[in-house]
């Protein structure tokens, strides 16, 4: 498994560069990540994290739309917080799986 | 005696009754199962219809005549479950008590969630193909298609059958070249994912056949709505595609019904434990295809597989066992690639798709991630399957449990 230093931290990441290890996480890590990524975390950047972390520690599978209705932010301000493929970029800094696909 | 109730007499619902009608003991145990309609679509079919290759009457028969005789076959509609209660409630009023419940009530594609969709366009330009209304629908308009910009477009994940647009988009490309106006005819699929294949091996061997079909793929494409005037789809980051025909895999959603439950997601899925079916929330509730939020594809093989697992699971609950059996997320699907030819791919939870060969470990007949004459006549011959060995529980030459062997790593 390959990995990776951020914030003076060494974590497990995959091919893609996401953590494997979801306990490895810290905000200082997302902060690094998200730096990587032409990004500056903000408080509303780590609420979004937050919850996000927290479905995928239920199990839960995550889309744009279940985080657009969690009542933490809208889809356009997903869009505005992880430019670009916000679930691809956010799930990335908040250290938890990639949302997959089966092919 | 004790009831064990289905909901849903779709492929799961169906499979259910006709493995537990035979697993259980009936002295002891009744079966019921509920359905809306007396209607079963064959739903691979519906892929087939916008071309011409099958007729409507190809894809439907009669439900009943699929549910054994000694399990109790009810045309409702469904009101609501109260599990605290142990019920189903019907429109009518109606009661139903139950010691088991199994939730088999499928997905539903639901346009109205995409602002636009719905329209004065509705069937006139923007179709479906999720629904036999789209499907035949559809058929009509690409008859008469000369020409122009043909856009496939995917709203939102999970839906069910995850490969079948990509399906269309190569059926439509062999639609057009038989018509003799492929260069008359763009073709362009949107995904909201970051690529129409993501998983690393099928994407390398897939991607070419995109390229060699010239078919456009725009990525991280999520729908914000249709702009019905100007005959424009627009994404939450404000990029735009153009189409003169629109085919779209709609917002697919649980029943509405099971919102009130407290046994869903908030996309109406039943919320199982991935291995044993069983509700996270209710020791007697099980939920199976579709309507499970399984992290596998949504299509009628996995609730094929699952159902071997679910049945002893039922078993073991009925005797006063915790449920032991684990699924392991098995699915397949055959990839039609047009001009005759398809592609197979297997996988399960863990293990993505791999090339080799299947059933059979080295001798197939089928090739994994391979385009061949025999994919599709598999693919074809999959109806009469489904009709005369699935459904009914016949014995198929293939495992529920998913295998490496006769795959190659790569
Ligand atoms: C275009 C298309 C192509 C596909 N291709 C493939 C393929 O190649 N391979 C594959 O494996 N799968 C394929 N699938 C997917 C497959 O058809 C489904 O995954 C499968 O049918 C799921 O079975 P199910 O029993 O969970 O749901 P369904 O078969 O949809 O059954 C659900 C049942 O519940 C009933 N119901 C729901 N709500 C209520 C209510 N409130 N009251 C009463 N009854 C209710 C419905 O009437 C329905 O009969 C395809 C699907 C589509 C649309």
């Amino acid at each position: 498994m390959a990995q990776k230093e951020y914030a003076g931290v060494m974590v497990d990441v995959n091919d893609e560069g996401y953590l494997e290890n979801a306990n490895q996480w810290t905000k200082e890590v997302a902060a690094a990540i998200a730096k990587e990524n032409n990004l500056e975390l903000t408080d509303k950047h780590y609420h979004v994290l937050d919850f996000l972390r927290e479905r995928v520690a239920k199990g839960e599978a995550l889309t744009i739309r279940s985080v657009g209705k969690s009542g933490v932010v809208d889809i356009k301000g997903f869009y505005e917080l992880f430019p670009g493929a916000p679930l691809k970029l956010a799930t990335k800094i908040a250290g938890v799986k990639k949302p997959l696909s089966c092919v | 005696m004790k009831k064990v109730v289905i909901l849903g007499a779709g492929t799961a619902g169906t499979i259910m009754a006709n493995k537990l009608a035979k697993m259980l003991d009936r002295k002891e145990w009744e079966i019921e199962v509920l359905d809306r309609n007396n209607i079963h679509y064959y739903q691979p079919g519906f892929l087939f219809i916008p071309f011409g290759i099958y007729s409507p009457k190809d894809v439907v028969k009669k439900k009943d005549a699929f549910i054994p005789r000694n399990v109790k076959f009810t045309v409702a509609d469904i009101l609501s479950i109260d599990a605290e209660e142990n019920v189903v409630n019907l429109v009518g009023g109606e009661a139903i008590r139950y010691d088991i419940l199994i939730v088999a009530t499928g997905t539903v594609p639901t346009p109205s969630e995409t602002p636009g969709l719905v329209g004065e366009r509705w069937y006139k330009n923007i179709f479906d193909f999720y629904t036999f209304e789209g499907a035949v629908a559809l058929h009509d308009y690409l008859k008469d298609f000369r020409g122009g910009k043909l856009v496939m477009t995917i709203t939102e994940l999970p839906y069910k059958c995850p490969i079948a647009p990509l399906e269309f988009v190569f059926l439509a490309d062999a639609f057009f070249a038989k018509k003799g106006i492929r260069d008359k005819v763009e073709i362009i699929y949107t995904t909201p994912m970051s690529g129409a294949f993501t998983k690393p091996v099928a994407t390398k061997m897939l991607s070419s056949v995109l390229e060699e079909k010239n078919i456009t793929v725009v990525t991280d494409f999520y729908v914000e709505g249709v702009d019905e005037e100007k005959n424009i789809i627009r994404s939450y980051d404000g990029r735009e595609v153009e189409f003169d025909g629109l085919v779209v895999v709609p917002v697919n959603l649980g029943e509405e019904f099971l919102a009130s439950s407290g046994l869903v997601d908030d996309m109406n899925y039943v919320q199982v434990d991935k291995g044993t079916m069983q509700s996270v929330h209710k020791p007697n509730v099980f939920a199976i295809g579709d309507a499970a939020n399984l992290p596998t594809s949504k299509a009628g093989s996995v609730a094929h597989f699952a159902a071997d697992v679910l049945a002893e699971n039922i078993v073991e609950y009925a005797n006063g066992k915790a449920p032991s059996h684990q699924f392991d997320g098995h699915a397949n699907c055959f990839i039609e690639t047009g001009h005759g030819k398809g592609t197979l791919i297997d996988f399960d939870y863990t293990n993505e798709p791999l090339p080799g060969m299947y059933p059979l470990p080295g001798i197939g007949p089928m090739k994994l991630l391979g385009v061949t004459r025999l994919n599709h006549w598999g693919k074809l011959a999959f109806k009469l399957i489904y009709w005369e060995f699935l459904l009914k529980n016949r014995r198929l030459p293939v495992s529920s449990k998913f295998s490496l062997a006769g795959k190659k790593k790569v």
